[in-house]
């Protein structure tokens, strides 16, 4: 356990090589990363002497290189099992990204355990990656979707949990929403879930870089999260799934390493976590992974959250006292329960015009759908600006956005 | 990096507050949708043809300043022109956005094509991610004429 302290935003800026990069003569002002993380020095380094001086096949060669390498390898699994807490090493899967993680639950646990007319229950704020792996089950299997609506201030309204769950196969839902921010009682949902004989499946995309993870303490089955997220590379996500559950499936790629024994006339399955790791998997970047993992574990996600709490509420307060009703932040407005991730709308000023006046300042904010259509329409909007402030944020960044959204008022005042 | 003045051109604001020929017409008119994946935009393009005349056209939808007024300016740019002339002017059009033929080659503008006022959105070219809000309506021009 960390002590908690609170984190020095200055010197963890400097540690990101990106952060320190200036645009016409003016520092950069990053708030994107519920989109993706920067990058510290450490991650690139890890990333850098692996190739350097290690890189070699995984599982497959006997000389002393390769085993090496594996080492390397499975070592980061070990440091995202014990990040997010789960009880065996091998209940952590590679994969290309979070997306893919659930993608691979909906596929080959949905298609071998899913019939016509099984309940899957989502809510209304899910990322697509949750949504459209089981649309697409709905159309091969005759699957049946409920959804769990949301209260006016943007969280789930689970007053109607227990008849939605009721005789429901699956409950598939985030633990922080991309758009909202919202934080949801991950822990009661899943025990909700497993009341009415249901898998909790949990999409941990945006939580699992801001908060201590905890998987064995949620009682989830599955959680999907990815590494570019959490400051580690692109090209590498994580399915965590409880052992029996991964063991009982089937798999989902087939290929090299998922196999223990292939013939002429079939094949059975490697252990895990190999069953689901088929192909050479993108080994600089789960070692890459592994120093974010480290890197985060250091400055402590206790830490990480009280900081972002600070930020969320001070943005909360300074942007309402300044704007007004010409700022429209969605989400809850208790810090307790939400993340530094804003989406709003700003005077009558479109979301693409916005962030490019915006990016004069150099503040890089994400504009459009956030991949979360059906949140929109509930919205009524087409698209919003997000800001998403992470480790590397404090409130100077609050302020910097604040100043960039009054030039914007200048250019489309009518 | 370039100005927001070269991107944020009066003309285009004036079209992006007041924009014309807005609303829908009636089925049987040819109707399309154009979506921009990336930020959830969506534009309605209603036609009315006539002895192979665009006599009446109507723009729907919600968009950005960019994608909003540029399909006003599209809408005052066709109407009452023939149905070839409008193809001519969208082939112009995409040719000043940098967006290259069928076959990948360079449009070449055609000095018989008049592009007045739409003149005013050169300035997208220097920011390559709002060329797509730009040439929405357009796209979505076509589909309505393919039903006309």
């Amino acid at each position: 356990m960390t002590a908690a302290q609170t984190l020095d935003v200055a010197a963890i800026k400097q540690q990101f090589p990106l952060l320190r990069r200036e645009i016409n003569g003016a520092p950069l002002v990053y708030l994107d990363s519920a989109n993706t993380t920067q990058k510290p020095q450490v991650v690139i380094d890890a990333m850098s002497t692996f190739m350097e001086q290690s890189y070699a096949p995984i599982n497959r060669s006997a000389y002393s290189l390769a085993a090496e390498a594996t080492d390397c390898f499975e070592g980061a699994r070990t440091k995202v099992q014990h990040f997010i807490n789960a009880r065996r090493a091998h209940e952590i899967v590679f994969t290309k990204n979070a997306t893919e993680s659930l993608n691979l639950v909906a596929y080959a646990w949905g298609r071998a355990n899913l019939q016509a007319g099984d309940v899957v229950v989502l809510t209304h704020m899910e990322h697509h990656a949750n949504i459209v792996p089981w649309h697409m089950l709905v159309a091969e299997k005759g699957i049946v979707l409920r959804w769990v609506p949301l209260t006016a201030d943007g969280q789930l309204d689970l007053s109607e949990l227990p008849s939605l769950l009721d005789g429901a196969r699956v409950f598939s839902f985030t633990a922080m929403s991309n758009v909202l921010g919202t934080i949801t009682p991950v822990q009661q949902l899943c025990a909700a879930a497993h009341a009415a004989g249901a898998l909790a499946i949990v999409d941990g995309c945006q939580y699992v870089p801001h908060n201590v993870t905890d998987v064995q303490a949620w009682g989830a089955d599955f959680m999907a999260f990815s590494s570019h997220k959490l400051c580690g590379p692109s090209g590498v996500g994580v399915l965590w799934g409880r052992e029996e559950l991964l063991d009982a499936m089937p798999p989902f790629l087939g290929g090299g390493n998922m196999i223990a024994d292939v013939r002429l006339d079939g094949f059975t399955t490697a252990e895990l976590p190999a069953k689901f790791e088929a192909g050479t998997p993108p080994i600089t970047e789960v070692v890459g992974l592994g120093a974010a993992v480290d890197f985060l574990t250091g400055l402590g996600m206790a830490n990480i959250r009280r900081h972002e709490i600070e930020v969320a509420g001070y943005a909360m307060q300074s942007l309402t006292e300044r704007f007004g009703t010409d700022i429209q932040l969605h989400g809850p407005c208790n810090v307790e329960v939400r993340g530094a991730t804003f989406s709003f709308g700003f005077r009558d000023i479109h979301p693409h015009d916005l962030s490019q006046v915006l990016d004069q300042r150099n503040v890089c904010v994400r504009a459009g759908h956030h991949c979360a259509k059906p949140l929109m329409r509930l919205l009524g909007v087409n698209a919003t600006a997000r800001a998403s402030f992470y480790l590397y944020n404090d409130t100077t960044d609050v302020d910097t956005l604040a100043d960039a959204l009054d030039s914007a008022s200048d250019i489309f005042a009518s | 990096m370039p100005g927001l003045e070269d991107l944020y051109r009066e003309i285009i604001l004036d079209h992006h507050r007041n924009p014309r020929n807005r609303g829908e017409l009636a089925p049987p008119a040819p109707h399309a949708v154009g979506h921009n994946p990336l930020c959830g935009d969506e534009i309605d393009v209603y036609l009315q043809v006539e002895n192979d005349v665009v006599v009446d056209v109507k723009v729907g939808g919600q968009g950005c300043s960019i994608s909003q007024s540029s399909a006003s300016m599209m809408s005052q740019a066709i109407k009452g022109k023939p149905v070839t002339e409008v193809r001519a002017l969208v082939r112009r059009f995409k040719g000043l956005m940098s967006i290259p033929d069928e076959d990948g080659n360079p449009i070449e503008p055609d000095p018989e094509v008049k592009l007045g006022d739409l003149e005013a959105l050169q300035g997208v070219v220097k920011f390559p991610v709002r060329i797509k809000c730009a040439t929405l309506s357009w796209n979505t021009l076509l589909d309505a004429l393919a039903q006309a």
